[in-house]
């Protein structure tokens, strides 16, 4: 939709309400202010709205929300900004509506295990305020000292340990939002479950399409008596990956199982000296938590599991320094492309377990068609893949190349039954992926869900599930992966 | 035994929606005192049933949704591996699909997690009579709504299940249960649940606590040295009679309420017994008192309450729920159950 004169005229008109409704500072529309806002994390996709509003009561939100509603101008909730696949983008025909100032963690209940916090809190945040009272908020995106709890659940988000304590989903407890009509909605409840259908699990994930996270419970657990990380060397991919399923299929739980591949490997080392074995196929991150007795029993056992699946030069991290010296590589891995490469393309997907190997030793096949280095370091444990595309921005063919890449990537992924996100969402970014995931009956009943919580339409439109019309499209013609002209406008 | 019935069951609801004949999915009706009185032509599912894949090191099962429980725990165990939500068994019996559509969990649902929480994905027919499969069968997913999720606990009121991935876990090396008897064992619960023990259940029958430890032999008696109390001998078939609603407890015709709380609430001034399971999170009551006095209780606790058997259900046996929700849950089953035919009339009052 394109910003006609008349629609200009009317956005005046919700301008000057939503001056009335918001604090005094509370509303941005000096272009300069609102450039601050024209993208997320995903910095190629850019777009100015029309304004920037920052509320900070729930009444306010309401209100903002049914004027917007009033007006048919489209709402885009943002938290921190982290988001990696243009969910918060805005739309230069409607609202940013920026939740940071929701920052406030409103209770935590020891007896209970229970957090209550603003959305605009930071993931990071919730723990450091649990830990006196011997608790945690398990859910750690690599974000997490930056992305707020509101994007967290519109993102489902999730992080190393969520192998062990699963996702923002599993962890959440009840959710305040407030709806398109500017109706406030409480789901879920103080105890396990909630009354009635399970909205709570149809919100979590919904990236900002079905209401604005208000309030949030979380659920808190017991900070672990003893952690441990043991890192093993492997000569070669297909033995890693059957480390992998042994630690599970022997009955540990690890808390993390994190991998990186040979590129990887040789690329942190470069930057960061740590010593790593550079000789070495792929390295296996294992963290292991909990009682002190039960992790010494589970170590024994990863260990001669990883020394019988081919692991050597096995390293033992007992305490906190030296935990924080052995993730540094696998943390560094990000940066450490950074240093040997102008731009880096991070793909997200998820395959089931046993494919891993599979898809690793495809990833390098198609690196070497494509002429262009992909590192992998990723979250072994839930099958969930970053291989990271290394090019040159300046060099068009590159950009090309990489998103042609990436988009096999995803096919692949999708063929063993994968997934193409398993952690950052679909977005603006992921929107023409999806149509190849979902089948057009599956995408009629998102519609349906769609419409059952915001029958305008108005919430974050044009994210996370394609229309069927752009789908159809998609499927018959070829399509170039990411980078849409202007992402801001309807094209079918 | 495996045998593939989806084309019979599309066909079914296909004509369902033609004529506008409700329908409601029958796996053994293990359940079938649970929720509100149905109505709609029965709709057998225990005929499509069949592990469809399996793979330990994945710790991701694929059925169908008529194979009974029982060979699902059956197969699991032969790798030594288990159904983590402990789905109850009533009288033994139960299909995938009556597990997921009911969405009722065992003892270890704190620790472990909910029926729900196990949902990787589903295969359903939907409103439209179309057989669609929402989520997939890896961890990690956040592509889409999480439909498959909502189906869980719905009991089939926005489709029939035909499949379901479902996560599963390694049964423990070792397991014991404890009996105490603190002074005051609401409080001890909540003091246990703050330590990094590996808890996998916790429940007050009687004044007496029953705690179950299940982990590496070492972990699980380093955690009862200090602890304490009894070793109970018997405590496997313990924690089965529980989750089947098989305890001494359970039996007679007081109407028995579920009311879900946070866990380290006080008891709720309602006449009647109390069975505290979960750590205190799901409280089970065999009371006279009215509906409506019970569901005032829970719902100023923060919690809420479901009348599972017995009792005046005139009324229905779920919390109402808010205004806000009641909307949404309106328009999603207009949207989602085109023509009804999932309903059956089970929401009416
Ligand atoms: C370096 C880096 C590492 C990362 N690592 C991980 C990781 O390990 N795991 C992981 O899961 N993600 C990861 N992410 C992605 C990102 O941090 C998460 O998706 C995070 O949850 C986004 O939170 P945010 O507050 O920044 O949300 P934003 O980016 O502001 O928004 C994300 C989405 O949430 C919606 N939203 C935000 N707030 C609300 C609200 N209050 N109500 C409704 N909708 C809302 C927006 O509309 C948008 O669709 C990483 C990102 C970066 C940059
Ligand atoms: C767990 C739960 C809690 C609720 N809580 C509340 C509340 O607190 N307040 C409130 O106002 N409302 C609540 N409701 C909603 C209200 O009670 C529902 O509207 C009502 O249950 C409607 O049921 P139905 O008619 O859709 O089910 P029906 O269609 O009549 O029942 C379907 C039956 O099919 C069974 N089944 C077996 N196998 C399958 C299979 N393969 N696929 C599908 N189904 C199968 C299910 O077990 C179920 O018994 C709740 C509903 C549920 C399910």
């Amino acid at each position: 939709m394109h910003v006609t004169e008349s629609r200009t005229a009317d956005h005046a008109g919700l301008l000057a309400a939503l001056r009335r409704v918001l604090p005094a500072d509370g509303l941005l529309t000096a272009e300069a202010e609102r450039r601050v806002y024209e993208c997320d994390a995903l910095s190629n996709y850019r777009a100015l709205p029309l304004a920037v509003a920052l509320p900070e009561t729930v009444q306010q939100v309401q209100a903002l929300l049914r004027l917007c509603k009033e007006h048919g101008v489209p709402v885009v909730p943002r938290g921190a900004g982290t988001g990696l696949s243009a969910g918060a983008l805005p739309r230069t025909d409607g609202i940013l509506l920026s939740m940071t100032r929701f920052d406030r963690i409103l209770e935590i209940d020891p007896d209970n295990r229970i957090a209550r916090v603003q959305p605009g809190v930071r993931n990071l945040a919730v723990s450091e305020a649990a830990a006196p009272h011997g608790l945690f908020y398990a859910p750690d995106p690599s974000s997490q000292f930056a992305s707020s709890i509101g994007g967290n659940i519109a993102e489902n988000s999730g992080g190393v340990h969520c192998v062990k304590y699963g996702l923002t989903t599993h962890n959440l407890l009840e959710v305040t939002l407030v709806t398109m009509d500017g109706d406030l909605l409480t789901l879920g409840s103080g105890g396990l479950d909630g009354p009635g259908y399970d909205l709570l699990a149809l919100v979590t994930g919904s990236e900002g399409m079905l209401g604005v996270v208000v309030e949030a419970r979380l659920k808190l657990l017991p900070l672990p008596e003893s952690i441990v990380l043991l890192q093993a060397a492997f000569p070669d991919l297909e033995r890693a990956g059957r480390a992998v399923m042994d630690i599970v299929a022997a009955g540990v739980v690890p808390a993390g199982l994190e991998m990186m591949d040979q590129v990887a490997i040789e690329v942190v080392e470069g930057y960061i000296q740590m010593g790593l074995p550079v000789d070495a196929a792929a390295l296996l991150l294992c963290e292991l938590d909990g009682a002190t007795a039960e992790v010494e029993a589970q170590l024994e056992r990863v260990q001669a599991l990883m020394r019988a699946c081919g692991g050597y030069d096995l390293r033992l991290a007992r305490d906190a320094d030296e935990r924080t010296r052995l993730w540094a590589g696998r943390k560094g891995a990000f940066p450490a492309m950074g240093r040997v490469s102008p731009d880096f393309y991070i793909v997200d997907a998820t395959v089931p377990r046993r494919h891993l190997s599979g898809i690793l030793r495809r990833i390098g096949e198609l690196a070497e068609e494509y002429g262009q280095r992909v590192a992998t370091a990723f979250h072994a444990g839930d099958g969930n893949l970053h291989p990271l595309i290394l090019y040159d921005g300046g060099v068009p063919e590159q950009v090309e190349r990489t998103e042609k890449l990436a988009s096999r990537i995803l096919d692949e992924c999708l063929a063993v039954g994968g997934t193409i996100t398993g952690e950052h969402g679909i977005g603006a970014e992921k929107i023409d992926k999806a149509c190849r995931q979902f089948a057009d009956p599956v995408l009629e009943d998102y519609f349906a869900v769609k419409r059952a919580f915001d029958p305008s339409g108005l919430l974050n439109p044009g994210k996370a599930i394609p229309t069927l019309t752009r789908c159809a499209e998609l499927r018959g013609s070829h399509v170039h992966h990411g980078h849409l002209p202007h992402p801001e406008l309807d094209r079918f | 035994m495996d045998q593939d019935h989806t084309e019979a069951l599309v066909g079914a609801v296909r004509r369902a929606i033609e004529t506008r004949q409700p329908l409601r999915a029958h796996g053994h009706g293990s359940k079938a005192f649970y929720g509100n009185p149905r109505a709609g032509e029965a709709l057998h599912i225990t005929g499509h049933r069949g592990v469809l894949s399996y793979e330990p090191g994945d710790l991701v099962i694929t059925a169908r949704a008529g194979t009974p429980l029982a060979e699902i725990d059956a197969v699991l165990a032969a790798q030594g591996q288990m159904l983590g939500f402990e789905p109850p068994q009533f009288g033994g019996r139960g299909t995938l699909g009556g597990a997921i559509a009911a969405g009722l969990s065992g003892p270890r649902r704190p620790w472990a997690g909910a029926a729900r929480d196990f949902v990787l994905g589903v295969r359903a027919i939907n409103g439209r009579g179309e057989s669609v499969r929402y989520g997939g069968e890896t961890i990690k997913n956040v592509a889409g709504y999480d439909l498959a999720r909502l189906y869980a606990g719905s009991l089939g009121a926005f489709g029939v299940l035909l499949e379901a991935s479902l996560r599963v876990l390694p049964v423990p090396e070792t397991e014991l249960t404890l009996v105490l008897e603190p002074a005051d064992p609401l409080q001890a619960m909540i003091d246990w649940q703050r330590r990094p023990w590996p808890l996998s259940g916790l429940c007050v029958d009687d004044g007496r606590v029953c705690l179950r430890l299940s982990g590496t032999a070492d972990g699980v008696n380093a955690a009862r040295q200090q602890i304490g109390g009894e070793e109970l001998p018997a405590g496997a078939a313990f924690w089965q009679a529980l989750r089947n609603l098989e305890l001494p407890f359970f039996a007679g015709d007081a109407p028995l309420w579920r009311v879900s709380l946070p866990p380290a609430t006080p008891p709720l001034d309602l006449p009647g017994d109390w069975l505290l399971d979960w750590g205190g999170a799901q409280r089970w009551l065999r009371s006279p008192a009215p509906p409506a006095q019970v569901w005032a209780k829970a719902a100023a606790a923060h919690g809420h309450a479901t009348l599972m058997r017995g009792g005046d259900r005139s009324g229905g046996v779920f919390q109402p729920v808010s205004a806000a929700q009641a909307a949404i849950e309106r328009r999603l089953r207009a949207e989602l159950d085109l023509d009804g035919v999932f309903g059956g009339g089970r929401a009416a009052r």
